[in-house]
Order: structure tokens, then sequence, then C-alpha cells
């Protein structure tokens, strides 16, 4: 293995840790804002370290750049997601259905 | 050695998740919790087609089978908690024990076949000619390069376009229930910042989906696919037509890929071929024709089938 494969490794490994620590987060966190605090920063954080990690291995730069374009529209969404989420928990105000 | 030894481990941990997954969705009581667990479960099971190599199928796995198909039981069971709360009683079926132990046994018969399948196509007699190997051999002339797409639109096109029919009919299905619920309330200025990108990109990934199709994974049923998200996504942000037009429109786009798949196949006929047995030259053109339309009238619907009504 030559020192880009360590550094991917390495790097996977570390997203990898990310998303476990923030599942288990998810599992024991007592209440909903620490819940979705650990969830944003496994999504955000180890999905971003797992692509950085994959990036050197992959075949073409049009194909890198398919990877970050995945990685921000999981951002864009995950950040949208759990503002909506929180927005309902605090103000109760979910942009619900009409009643 | 050592690799096999962990691809194996994996595939277990794979195929193992996968079953208690759909046992979970399966005996959860409420039906909130079996829908998340079923889009857990598709999911999973578009991560199975991808190891199994069959990226097509994993593609409309995860966006049809997990993605609208779980927005679309997400509102069913939404619906049916505010028909409760309203007091409008759902009674509860019971199945009796005869129909669960001829479930069982059905399945147990099934099961048998599959296993005598998968045991004699590695150890039975290899016949003369292999259909796959036929199939493949012919995929320079159907007029597209990708196998998956010369199969569903060349060599069975005729099971497609039925498909296209059972989708329409699940829509009528839906629109002689009775009304679409109310809208949802606008969306305040962060979901309208995501919706003003997200949209206008699955439109665009759409179109790259239909194309690539012809020569790599996707197609008219992920394009599709991706056209009813972002009508789901619409609908979610507030606008009552989930960004369809008015009904008489409606009613051409969700009739489009059906009439032009009929009219290709029967002009076909009139020029002295089979129905929908495309010329050598023309084939990439017509299944272009084809998809193109095709993925118009399944975006559509499965916006529709989300909105959940007819216009009263």
């Amino acid at each position: 293995m030559s020192w880009i494969d360590w550094l991917s490794a390495v790097l996977v490994a570390l997203g990898a840790l990310f998303f476990i620590v923030g599942t288990v987060g998810l599992l024991r966190l007592p209440d909903l804002f620490s819940r979705l605090h650990a969830l944003t920063k496994a999504d955000n954080l180890g999905l971003g370290l797992i692509m950085l990690g994959v990036l050197p291995q992959v075949g073409g730069p049009l194909q890198g750049l398919k990877l970050l374009m995945i990685w921000l529209l999981v951002l864009l969404a995950g950040a949208t997601g759990a503002h909506l989420i929180a927005k309902r928990a605090l103000r109760g105000d979910g942009e619900d259905l009409f009643e | 050695m050592i690799h096999d030894l962990w691809l194996l481990v994996f595939d277990l941990v794979l195929v193992g998740t996968l079953i208690a997954l759909a046992v979970a969705a399966l005996s959860s009581p409420e039906p909130r919790r079996a829908v998340m667990l079923f889009i857990a479960f598709g999911l999973w099971l578009s991560l199975v087609w991808a190891r199994l190599r069959a990226p097509d199928v994993a593609l409309a796995e995860a966006a049809i089978g997990a993605g609208l198909g779980g927005a679309l039981m997400l509102a069913a069971a939404r619906r049916q908690a505010r028909e409760t709360a309203e007091g409008q009683t759902v009674v509860a079926q019971r199945s009796s024990p005869l129909a669960i132990w001829g479930l069982a046994f059905g399945s147990l018969i099934a099961a048998g076949a599959l296993l005598w399948v998968y045991y004699q196509t590695l150890h039975g007699e290899p016949g003369t000619a292999r259909l796959a190997d036929l199939a493949l051999d012919r995929v320079p002339e159907s007029g597209v390069s990708n196998p998956v797409t010369s199969v569903l639109l060349n060599y069975r096109a005729y099971d497609t376009l039925l498909e296209l029919g059972v989708l329409m009919a699940a829509l009528m299905g839906i629109w002689s229930l009775g009304r679409a619920p109310a809208p949802f309330q606008p969306a305040g200025p962060a979901l309208t910042a995501m919706v003003a990108w997200v949209v206008p990109l699955l439109i665009l990934t759409a179109g790259y989906m239909l194309w690539i199709g012809a020569s790599a994974p996707g197609g008219a049923f992920q394009a599709g696919a991706l056209l009813g998200a972002a009508g789901v996504i619409l609908r979610l942000a507030g606008h009552p037509a989930a960004g369809l037009p008015g009904e008489t429109a409606q009613r051409w786009l969700i009739t489009l890929g059906i009439a032009v798949f009929a009219v290709i196949g029967l002009a076909l006929m009139g020029a002295g071929l089979g129905f929908l047995t495309y010329p050598a030259g023309q084939a990439k053109w017509l299944i272009l024709a084809v998809e193109s339309a095709a993925t118009l009238a399944i975006g559509a619907t499965l916006a529709a089938a989300y909105v959940g009504g007819g216009r009263g």
C-alpha cells in the first residue's frame, strides 16, 4: 500500500468513527436537541471524511466532482432537515398540513 | 483467502440486517414506525442490489421502493392517524388462523422452488443456449449499449408498456377514492431556499438519468422517480398541486407514456414490422422518444399519487 492508500484508509476509518459515535449519540442522548446535534455531526463530518478518503481512489476528476456534489447535497438536506425538526420541537411550527 | 472470509462476513451482515429490518417492519404495531422501518429496509435492499452488481435495480429500489414508496406510505399513515383521531373508527382486521397457515405453507413452497432454481443454476446441466448469452450477443443491434435498457425498451418493450398501464391504473384508483387532503403550509425561509436549489437540480438529474440510461445504469423509471421526488418536495413546501399543471394537462401528461408507446408500436405495425419491433437503424431514436414520454408520465403520475386525490 502506498501512502495515498494509507491516507484513504485512515480518513475512511475516521469517518466511520464519526458515524458510530453519531449513532451511539442518537440512541443514548437524553433529549431531541442533543440527539439532533449527534446526528448532524455524523452526516456532515462522517460523510465528509469518508468522501475525502475515497477521493484519491476515484478514476478521474469528473467522478471526484460527483462525490463532492453528493456531499454538498447531503449537507444541504441534512441542515434543512435538522432545522425543520428543531423548529417544530421548539415552536410547534412544523410547516404542517393546513387543518 | 482472508479477503474471501471478510467478504463472506460482510455479505452475512448485509443479508442478516436485511432480514432483521424486514421482520421489524412487518411486526411493528404502529404504522408510522412500520413505514420508517420499511424505508430503511428499502435503502438496505438497494445496498444489497449494488453488492450483487445490479446498479440499475439498486437505483430503482432506492428511488421508487424506499423514496417515493416511503413518502406515499408515510402520507397514508398520517391520513389514517388523522382519521382515527377524528373519530372515524378503523376496523382492525384480524387474519384467520387458516389464512396464516395457508400463507406460511405457500411461502415454504415458494422458498423450496427458489432453492431448487438456485441449485440448478449452480450445478445443473447447462442447456445448449442460455437466454442471457443470446440476449447479450444482440445488445449492439438493440439501439442502446446498456443491456438493462435494451431488455426493458426493446426485447421486453411490451412488458414496460404494461407497467406504465399499471402505474396509470393505480393513479386512477387514487383519484377515484376522493379528494386530495389539505395542502401544506407555505415553507419558511430555510425550506424555501433548499427547495429553490434542489428542485431544479432534480429536474436536471432526471434529464441526465434519461440520457445516460442508453449506455449506463439509469433510464425512464429512475428519471421519472426523480421528477416525482421534485413534485413531492414542492408539495411538502406548500405548493398545493406539487408543481403539476391544471387537471386537463395533468391527464394528458399521465397518458403520454402509454400514448407514445402505443402510437410508435402501431406505426411500426403499419410499416409492416411487428408491434414494437424497431427497425435496426432507428431503434435508438424510437427508444429515446418512448423513454422521454415515459419519464414525463412516470414523474407526473408519482407526483399526482403523492397529492393523493382528485380535484373533487
